[in-house]
């Protein structure tokens, strides 16, 4: 699904406090599985997620999707690729305040064009899959902490994308919402989706829906 | 193409409902934004109306109005004074015109009394212009009595009230028979106030009024074209003033609006970098914001433009009277014939909407062209 050959990325570049954030990655992320990323903090898994989701691009290296080198792509293709083939869930949720739960899941859908009747329809399911339904409404700064991370993986939903990438997705829920969480991604990757995600919780990395695990230490990959 | 208006469309609602969630910015922005539309509109429309007004003041006077001169000073024009002025080439017309101010002190105005040539009045009777209307409630069949300046009492019945066309051409007018209006101010008989003379051709007016001072040494032609230059020129000294205190005020709107628009917020800043990680494109979050800007600037436009039509053709102009109002002794009050010039709403258009959409857009540009990864970190 997603390779990566000789990643390398740099913050910095040029300038005296240059940092090599990642140094050598060769990765290929395998179709409808989960990978979890993990390793130490300032080890590359967010940056090597930014790369992976085409939210980056990486100083040196390739980057294939399905076979076709993306690297060398511009902005625009790069934005086009993103919003077709990858949905997100950050750690921080990233919702937009003010805004209610269904008017956040539309979002990413408005450069499509799709017209807002079948989008409303559309959040509006995912939002009741994921027990929301009721609160559609609501704006997001009322919802709570695990309430929030479900709009925003339905928001990660709403362009069908193939590859869903969370990063830190239990950092801030109790075991309780961790759990709910990985029964949402379980019922995601089995509907065959890839799924690409890091963690430091033991608790998502050994939990038998991750079918691929992958060790970095100092922007390299020590163990897969 | 359907997708592109459908495209629009969700921007439009999202720039709705963003606008929507910083009420209090919004409006007040709103507001200075639409203040400053008003103060330019009112000058804009105050200006061109008046001048407008002007203009028909002096389409119907003559070409050249003769006066007669004692000591340097306005006076009547003697019986056999007219004849002297003999046949001038070019003039078509020539006719003696009584007329002279009246103040009333009922309700402190001057009135212009005059005994028209081109009318009938009959005796004992006057026609009113609509300031009268107004200020004392005349209507026709009306009684009015005014005090003569040798303090006699004269009554007349109202016969009819001019039209409105113009209030600066008849507002403050009382026309009435010849008889009367010597009567009235005890005018010799005989005696007028000016001579009016109609030119048809423009290229000779001057030569007629140079022929007209080597035969009566003692007249002043004054020029219809001089008048107009004057009225033109006292004008644009006005609005001049009015535009000097108003670039200012452009100026402080555009430093607000820059800094309003370059200070992003954080939250702003955030947004945008969601938008962006999500999938919208750069061009994306611009229209979007450009729609905001032009949501915002279109409705203060318009709020702006309506509250100075009404300030300027139905509360007078209150606001400006100190300003631009020096003349008004003479015309004592007057409601100004509405008129909206389609080149002047584009001119205040474009000097108003387009400054500040292109200012607003120019830091959301830079904002907006940041790398979206940097979302993934808080
Ligand atoms: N914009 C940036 N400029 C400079 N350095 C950066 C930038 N972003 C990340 N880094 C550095 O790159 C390294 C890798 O960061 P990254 O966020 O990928 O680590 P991480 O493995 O996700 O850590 P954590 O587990 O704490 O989230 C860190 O040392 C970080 O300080
Ligand atoms: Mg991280």
């Amino acid at each position: 699904m997603l390779e990566l050959t000789q990643i390398r990325k740099a913050f910095n570049q040029g300038k005296h406090n240059e940092y090599w954030a990642l140094a050598g990655i060769d990765l290929a992320i395998p179709e409808k599985q989960v990978t979890a990323l993990r390793g130490p903090s300032g080890s590359g898994k967010t940056t090597l997620l930014t790369i992976l989701g085409c939210l980056a691009r990486p100083t040196e290296g390739r980057v294939r999707l399905k076979g076709e080198d993306i690297s060398g792509l511009p902005e625009r293709f790069l934005t086009e690729i993103r919003r077709q083939t990858f949905g997100f869930i950050f750690q921080q949720f990233n919702l937009i305040r003010g805004l209610s739960a269904i008017e956040n899941v539309v979002l990413p859908a408005y450069p499509t064009g799709r017209p807002r009747k079948e989008l409303l329809e559309k959040a509006e399911a995912l939002l009741a899959d994921v027990n929301l339904g009721h609160r559609r409404e609501a704006k997001v700064e009322w919802l709570s902490g695990g309430e929030q991370q479900r709009v925003a993986i339905c928001r990660a939903l709403i362009n069908d994308p193939e590859v869903l990438i969370a990063d830190e997705p239990t950092a801030n829920l109790d075991t309780r919402l961790a759990g709910e969480f990985l029964g949402i991604l379980e019922g995601l990757a089995d509907k065959g989706r890839t799924i690409i995600l890091t963690s430091h919780d033991p608790m998502v990395v050994e939990s038998e829906i991750v079918n691929f695990i992958v060790t970095l230490r100092d922007g390299k990959i020590v163990e897969q | 193409m359907k997708i592109w208006i459908e495209k629009q469309k969700h921007l439009i609602d999202f720039t709705l409902a963003s606008l929507a969630r910083r009420k209090g910015k919004n409006l007040g922005l709103l507001f200075i934004y639409g203040l400053l539309v008003f103060v330019l509109a009112s000058v804009a429309l105050y200006t061109h109306a008046l001048r407008t007004e002007a203009q028909k003041v002096l389409a119907g006077t003559p070409e050249i109005v003769l006066q007669r001169l004692v000591a340097g000073r306005h006076d009547l024009i003697p019986p056999g004074y007219i004849e002297k002025i003999g046949r001038i080439r070019g003039v078509q017309k020539k006719e003696g015109r009584l007329w002279g101010y009246y103040y009333d002190s009922v309700v402190k105005a001057n009135y212009t009394f005059m005994a028209p040539r081109n009318m009938q009045v009959a005796r004992g009777e006057i026609i009113v212009g609509p300031a009268l209307e107004r200020s004392r409630g005349l209507a026709a069949g009306n009684g009015i009595s005014f005090r003569s300046y040798s303090g006699e009492l004269h009554t007349f019945i109202v016969a009819d009230v001019l039209p409105q066309t113009s209030e600066l051409v008849s507002a403050d007018l009382v026309l009435m028979h010849e008889e009367d209006f010597r009567a009235f101010f005890k005018y010799p008989e005989g005696h007028v106030t000016d001579v009016a003379l109609s030119v048809a051709n423009p290229q000779e007016i001057k030569n007629v009024a140079l022929k007209l001072m080597d035969a009566l040494p003692d007249s002043r032609p004054i020029l219809r074209d001089e008048v107009l230059r004057t009225y033109a020129s006292v004008f644009d000294w006005r609005e001049g003033i009015m535009l000097a205190l108003l670039s200012a005020a452009i100026l402080a709107f555009g430093i607000f609006a820059w800094e309003k628009a370059a200070g992003l917020s954080a939250e702003e800043k955030r947004e945008i970098g969601i938008l962006k990680a999500i999938g919208w494109e750069t061009g994306d979050v611009i229209k979007m914001k450009f729609w905001e800007g032009l949501l915002i600037s279109l409705l203060a436009f318009l709020l702006g433009y309506i509250a100075a039509y009404l300030h300027v053709f139905h509360f007078g102009s209150i606001l400006f009277e100190p300003v631009l109002k020096g003349w008004a002794v003479l015309y004592p009050s007057f409601t100004l014939t509405p008129h909206i010039d389609g080149l002047q709403v584009a001119t205040l258009f474009f000097f108003t909407v387009f400054p500040y959409t292109a200012a607003v857009l120019v830091p959301i540009w830079r904002a907006a062209t940041t790398d979206p990864d940097t979302v993934m970190r808080g």
